[in-house]
This record gives C-alpha cells, sequence and structure tokens, in this order.
C-alpha cells in the first residue's frame, strides 16, 4: 500500500504537558483523510506537525518519527522552506494577507523565487481556475482580497496553496468561519482536489468528515483512539469511546 | 436618596463629554487662528524667499524655512531606519526576555527626557567632542537621538498589531523570516509606523532648546552640513524674546503652523491612500 505521510510513536510535549501520545498513523496519498476529536485533543496538534508549524512556539518537543515519502522530516539538513512548499497549510479563518487578490496568490511563488520559463500570471491564472474562482475574479486581480466574501477569501487562501504545487495540503477547521452553502461549495473543492493532492482535514463537524473523508482518525486526549476508513468509524466502530464521540454522546 | 433616571445620566453624560470634546478643539482653534490672525497679513512672497535683515527685524526668512528642513528632514531620515530596525528586532526577531526589557526599559527613560538635556549632550558630544561645531548635522544627529524612543515605541505598536495569522501563514507557504517581515510585516505596519515617523519630524521641526545648542542660530543660509542654522521655531523664540519685531515673530510662528497642519493632512492623507489599497 502506498503511503504519503506516515508517523511512528510520535510524542510531543508543550513544556511540561504531554500533547500527542505515542502517535501512528498512515495516510494514504491523493486521498482525503480526516482527523476528529473533541477540542483539545491534538488534532490540530498533529496536523501541524506535518510541516513542522510547531516549531514556531517555544517550548515544543518532539520525539518519534514523521516520514514524509519514506524520509523523516526532522532530518539533518532538510529544507524547511521546501518542505512546507510541498505540505501547504490552509488554516481555519480566511486570512489573505492584504494585498490584491493576483498577489496573495503569487506569494509563495515569489517568496520561493520565479524560476525561469514560470508566467507569474499563468500560475495565477491557474490556481484560481482551480479552486473556480478565476470566473468570480478575474475582472478584480488588482483589487484588495480582503474586499472579497468569508467564502471567496478561503478559496483564494487553497489557490494561494496551491500555486507553489504543494503534494499535501493540511485544512485545519477550513470551513469553520464560513455558512453552510459555502461550506458545500469548498466540500466540492476538496474532492475535486483530493484527485492530485493528499489532503488532511481537521474538522470538529463530523457531518463534514463522513460527507468528504476516505479514512478518519478519532483523536482524544492526545491519543490516536482509531483510524481506518470513514464508513467504518462512523457506522462500525471498534472501540467504545470513538462510538461515544461519533454518536455524539460528547464534544 | 432616589436614583437618577437611566435616562437622565444617559443625557449628562453625552453633555459632559460633548463639553469637553468643544472645549479640547476650542483652546486648539483659539491657538491657531488667533497666531494666523496677528502672523498671516505679515506674510508675503518677499517673507517667505528674502534673507532676514537687521537681525530679523526687517526681509524674510527663507534661510530658517531651508534650515529647519534640514535639520529636521536630516533627523528623522536617520532616526526612522534606526528605529524601525530595533522595533523588527524587538518584535520578530528576539524572545521576551532581559535584553529586550532593557532595550525598552531604556527608550521610554530616553523618551522622557527633557530636550534641553538632549541639546547639551548634543553640544558637549557631537559639537565639542567630535568636532562638529555649530552644525545642521550636529543639531539633526541631537534630534535623531530625541526622537529615535518614539519611532521604536510607535513602529513596535504597529508591528505587533500585525495579526499573528499572517506570520504563520508565510511560514506555512515556505518564506523564510526576513521575507515575512520585508513582504507582509512591514507593509501591514506601515501607516502605523508613518504616523510615528511624521510625529517625530513635528516634533524635530518645532524644537527649539535641542538645536539653540547644536545647530545654533546663524542667520545665513546654510550651505553644507557643516554650517551652523536657525529653525524656525527658533528664529521665532528670538525674535519675540529680544523684542526685535512682534509681527515677524508670529508672521514665522505662523509659517511654522502651517507647515507642521500640512505635514499631518499630508501623513493622514497617505495613511488613507494605504489602507484603501490593503482594503
Amino acid at each position: 500500500m502506498d503511503i504519503k505521510i506516515e508517523t511512528r510513536n510520535l510524542n510531543l510535549y508543550y513544556g511540561a504537558f504531554h500533547a500527542l501520545k505515542d502517535v501512528t498513523i498512515q495516510i494514504k496519498p491523493q486521498s482525503i483523510t480526516a482527523i476528529i476529536g473533541p477540542s483539545g485533543c491534538g488534532k490540530s496538534t498533529l496536523l501541524r506537525c506535518f510541516n513542522r508549524m510547531n516549531e514556531l512556539i517555544g517550548g515544543v518537543r518532539i520525539e518519534g518519527d514523521i516520514l514524509l515519502d519514506g524520509k523523516d522530516i526532522h532530518r539533518q539538513g532538510i529544507n524547511l522552506t521546501r518542505l512546507r512548499q510541498r505540505v501547504g497549510m490552509v488554516f481555519q479563518r480566511p486570512n489573505p494577507f492584504p494585498l490584491s487578490v493576483a498577489d496573495n496568490v503569487s506569494y509563495g511563488l515569489r517568496v520561493h523565487g520565479v524560476r525561469n520559463g514560470i508566467s507569474v500570471p499563468e500560475v495565477v491564472e491557474h490556481s484560481l481556475r482551480a479552486t473556480f474562482l478565476w470566473d468570480e475574479v478575474k475582472d478584480k486581480l488588482d483589487s484588495p482580497a480582503l474586499a472579497l466574501s468569508p467564502e471567496q477569501q478561503q478559496r483564494l487562501c487553497i489557490s494561494r496553496v496551491i500555486a507553489i504545487e504543494p503534494e499535501v495540503l493540511l485544512m485545519d477547521e477550513p470551513c469553520s468561519a464560513l455558512d453552510p452553502i459555502a461550506t458545500g461549495h469548498i466540500e466540492d473543492l476538496m474532492r475535486d482536489l483530493a484527485e492530485r493532492y493528499t489532503i488532511v482535514i481537521v474538522t470538529h463537524n463530523m457531518q463534514q468528515a463522513s460527507r468528504v473523508s476516505s479514512d478518519s482518525a478519532f483523536m482524544l486526549l492526545g491519543e490516536l483512539i482509531e483510524f481506518g476508513p470513514t464508513l467504518h468509524i462512523f457506522e462500525n466502530p471498534s472501540d467504545k469511546r470513538t462510538e461515544d464521540y461519533v454518536s455524539g454522546h460528547y464534544g | 436618596m432616589r436614583r437618577l433616571s437611566p435616562a437622565i445620566t444617559q443625557r449628562v453624560a453625552v453633555t459632559f463629554l460633548w463639553s469637553l470634546t468643544l472645549i479640547t478643539i476650542g483652546v486648539l482653534l483659539y491657538i491657531i487662528l488667533y497666531i494666523l490672525a496677528k502672523g498671516l497679513p505679515h506674510i508675503s512672497w518677499e517673507f517667505l524667499t528674502k534673507a532676514p535683515e537687521s537681525m530679523g527685524r526687517k526681509g524674510g526668512i527663507f534661510p530658517m524655512i531651508v534650515g529647519t528642513f534640514m535639520v529636521a528632514g536630516l533627523a528623522v531620515a536617520i532616526a526612522a531606519p534606526l528605529g524601525v530596525a530595533t522595533a523588527v528586532y524587538l518584535t520578530e526577531y528576539t524572545r521576551e526576555g532581559r535584553l529586550t526589557f532593557v532595550i525598552r526599559f531604556g527608550a521610554d527613560c530616553l523618551a522622557g527626557i527633557p530636550s534641553i538635556i538632549y541639546g547639551l549632550f548634543g553640544f558637549v558630544f557631537f559639537s565639542i567632542a567630535l568636532g562638529m561645531g555649530l552644525s545642521v548635522l550636529s543639531g539633526a544627529l541631537t534630534l535623531a537621538l530625541m526622537v529615535l524612543p518614539t519611532i521604536i515605541r510607535t513602529a513596535e505598536e504597529a508591528i505587533r498589531a500585525v495579526p499573528y495569522t499572517y506570520r504563520e501563514t508565510s511560514y506555512g507557504l515556505g518564506s523564510t523570516r526576513w521575507q515575512m517581515v520585508t513582504r507582509v510585516v512591514l507593509p501591514s505596519a506601515l501607516p502605523g509606523i508613518c504616523t510615528g515617523v511624521v510625529l517625530s519630524l513635528g516634533r524635530s521641526i518645532s524644537e527649539t532648546a535641542a538645536v539653540m545648542l547644536t545647530a545654533g542660530s546663524a542667520l545665513r543660509l546654510p550651505q553644507s552640513l557643516s554650517d551652523s542654522s536657525r529653525t524656525l521655531a527658533l528664529h521665532f523664540y528670538i525674535l519675540s524674546r529680544e523684542g526685535l519685531s512682534m509681527e515677524n515673530a508670529y508672521a514665522t510662528a505662523s509659517v511654522l503652523i502651517i507647515i507642521i497642519l500640512a505635514l499631518n493632512a499630508l501623513a493622514y492623507w497617505l495613511m488613507n491612500r494605504f489602507i484603501r489599497r490593503a482594503g
């Protein structure tokens, strides 16, 4: 079986707080994997391990291995910039920079240095088409991104990540600031993107997890309780705690 | 005792706050209008473009206008990059610790020192010890030291106000810290930074004590940075203090006020333009 991201006995500590406990998980390529669980269970922390975003905060200690395509992402001499280009992230709230629509999309490209033979306007158009935003914004590429609707802003943020051609898309509750209709649109988009990208989504919304994902992971108090096909997790969970959670007994 | 009804309390509060606002604006307007009324009639094209004669009793203030912009402009040109760089270092490149505390505490102490003390220091250090004499350069360096804390602290506040998510997102897209600072944080903080810089420019332009001791009070048009030069504020002080010409003193004050108002208007205009562009 193909594996895109894998963790082995991953432990993470914020100071004395043990936030992730012995997490071992294998994420398949070109699919959507959902991480669910109550607030504070460590699901966002796990997601942020995959592009090493936890290191921005001081006092974080990580033990165990995280492998991307079989290679340790904490190995000596790894190019962190390259890692974050391969593993892109979409955040909870739409957070475009206070720049124009086009400059937002091309930000990552410019940060990495535009290679010869690459046309920035073409990448901008391609990335905006990938999120079906192109037709709505093609006449206002130079207007401020913050003037767009929340849904358009979140699509823009996804375009911004797609522009740097990642292999993995990490999404941290990407719909929690959106209304149900916009949420539906973003979910359609995710299904579409899953044909090319490995998507890992953290969500509070169990319906969302069951609608979009092929695999689901249930976490509780820093532990990975159960991981498997989404249908199995929701219809016939092996663990009592998973069953309690998905049937709405806590969280 | 019966309590007043909320509606009456509300009306009293509104009246009270309105009166305070009116008093504040009233005092400001009174000062500005009084000076302009006394000064504007004496301003002419000759006054703005000619050199003073007989110690300023007659003639114009052209050398003072040039001197003011040279001293204040140079001061801010020196202090702004230093101050913004310090603010970036404090906010983005270090964790809070003893060093940041010392820098911040030092800046706050410097901000509270009277300008005459800066003048004395500038005179002893730049003018005498470094041999700059009474010169534009000595005055500008002294003023730069004086406004540095203001620029550091306003820039720091402006940079801190930039949402953390911008930084996170920029890292998430693979940028380095420097790219994040120069492409996202500084542009977002620019309006706040500009406010501090313009405030500092205003303070530099209207400073008297510090420039009197360092830039001197020569009436000539300064030809270089090593020439002594009298600023507008100092000229006004000398004209009125020595009883040379109250008409010209008020006219000078009017020019000074108009320059400061124009600068503030420019700053607001720039800021609005920037904010609209950024959304």
